[in-house]
């Protein structure tokens, strides 16, 4: 009896481990790039807001978020961006499988990621003239990445 | 009684034929319907973004100028085969350096080649079919300018029965319209079904095709499989996008989402064209996508 119940248990744990890395949570890896994708956009979207005058600029907010900004473009983000998870493979992807094909290509427009919102971070908080120009660079960068490499809604 | 009924058989055939052979003919435009046209380059220019010729003819992964050079070549699977895009540029021996106004305008506004050929739909003809002739004029007099370039054309990979070139004239008898799908009861409204309908081409890609790739009219803008067969195109109606006018320019111009996301794919192509319009035809656009139902 009470070794059925330490079996039941263990294969409760297990089963439920397995749910939680793989099938039911969705691939580890494309959670922990929407979650990267969901901090860029959170600190662009802040950006963004001052940029358009939906909200008011603010020299050290602008600052931070830029800088933010560029720290999580300065991930290697290699663990996460693992071959065998395009869209097709798993579940929620929208991973072009040439990331990997054209490791080259990819790796240019990450450059451009790093180097746009680096120069974000550095003019962010001289006003909002300048934050609405250094902006485009970053959202350039985004869009040349999301342009060869993010296939359509699933 | 049987060799009755043989020539009935006989008479019917011919009948059909005769009817298929009729509506079936290529269509093309004569000199004397642009006799009239005076052509303007710098108009054309205009034209040439909104109708986003350079997202599909020019080389894979074109950047910057390179995307004036109109050398084809991008493809473009479907579920009835893989199009090739041709070589538009000015070369005269691979391009399309050599073509008549007329020839040029028929080509856009009605799918029929310099030989009297249907093109196929993926070229988005149908949609061009509203274009007026006084920007197709123009777009040919822009598209002169352009740099030549002598990239041979690929063969559209495409299976039978879709590979007969005459049977697309019966695509056109029953899918090309030059009829609006939206009312437009303002001068903004009328801009804007202009550069959605006619020539930004949205629906293409935006609105569901039935079983013969017509679209569906009655699902306009609703969303559509991806035709490479991976994802979905999203619908842009009012209700799907959730987003009000200042967000639908915003993207037409940034490629910013109002969540700072950003358009990925094709969309970016498009974007990198509309960003080239006045402020004005965004604004249109965006109010046309407002006005659908």
């Amino acid at each position: 009896m009470r070794r059925s119940l330490i079996a039941l248990t263990a294969f409760a744990l297990a089963t439920g481990t397995v749910a939680l890395a793989g099938g039911h949570g969705g691939n580890p890896a494309v959670k922990a790039r929407n979650a990267h994708m969901s901090l860029y956009s959170f600190n662009l979207g802040l950006l963004g807001d001052m940029a358009k005058g939906t909200i008011d600029y603010d020299a050290a907010k602008a600052t931070e978020a830029a800088s933010d900004l560029a720290a999580l473009a300065a991930f290697t983000q290699s663990s996460y961006w693992v071959e065998g998870t395009a869209q097709g493979d798993v579940d929620g992807s929208r991973a072009k499988a040439e990331i990997w094909s054209d490791a080259a290509g990819w790796a240019e427009k990450m450059e451009l990621m790093k180097t746009g919102s680096a120069s974000l971070a550095a003019v962010a908080g001289n006003g909002l003239e300048a934050l609405q120009g250094g902006i485009g660079d970053a959202g350039a960068a985004c869009g040349a990445c999301h342009k060869a490499y993010r296939g359509p809604r699933n | 009684m049987l060799g009755r009924i043989f020539r009935w058989g006989v008479f019917l055939t011919l009948i059909g034929l005769g009817v298929y052979w009729f509506i079936t003919i290529p269509k093309t435009v004569s000199d004397e319907q642009l006799a009239g046209l005076s052509s303007s380059s710098e108009d054309g220019e205009q034209v040439f973004h909104a109708a986003g010729c350079a997202s599909c003819h020019a080389a894979e992964k074109a950047e910057g100028d390179a995307k004036l050079v109109l050398a084809g070549g991008q493809r473009f699977p479907s579920p009835f085969g893989t199009f090739v895009a041709p070589n538009i540029s000015t070369d005269t021996s691979h391009g399309i350096g050599g073509w008549t106004q007329a020839e040029f305008v028929s080509a856009v506004v009605q799918g029929t080649s310099p030989e009297g050929q249907h093109y196929f739909p993926a070229f988005p003809y149908s949609s061009y079919a509203k274009m007026t002739l006084q920007d197709a004029v123009n777009l040919h007099a822009y598209m002169q300018t352009l740099p030549s370039d002598a990239t041979p054309n690929a063969q559209h990979d495409v299976a039978f029965p879709f590979n007969i070139r005459r049977n697309i004239g019966g695509w056109k008898f029953l899918f090309l319209s030059e009829d609006w799908v939206s009312d437009a009861n303002t001068p903004e409204l009328e801009r804007g079904r202009y550069l959605v309908e006619a020539l930004g081409h949205c629906a293409e890609c935006h609105t569901p095709r039935n079983a013969l790739g017509g679209l569906d009219r009655a699902r306009w803008m609703q969303g559509a499989a991806d035709p490479s067969g991976k994802g979905r195109i999203p619908g842009i109606t009012p209700a799907q996008l959730g987003w009000v006018a200042a967000d639908i320019a915003e993207y037409l111009k940034s490629g910013f989402t109002p969540e700072f996301d950003t358009a990925g794919g094709h969309m970016v192509a498009v974007v990198e064209n509309t960003a080239k319009l006045p402020p004005e035809d965004r604004a249109a656009i965006a109010a046309y996508l407002l006005a659908l139902p």
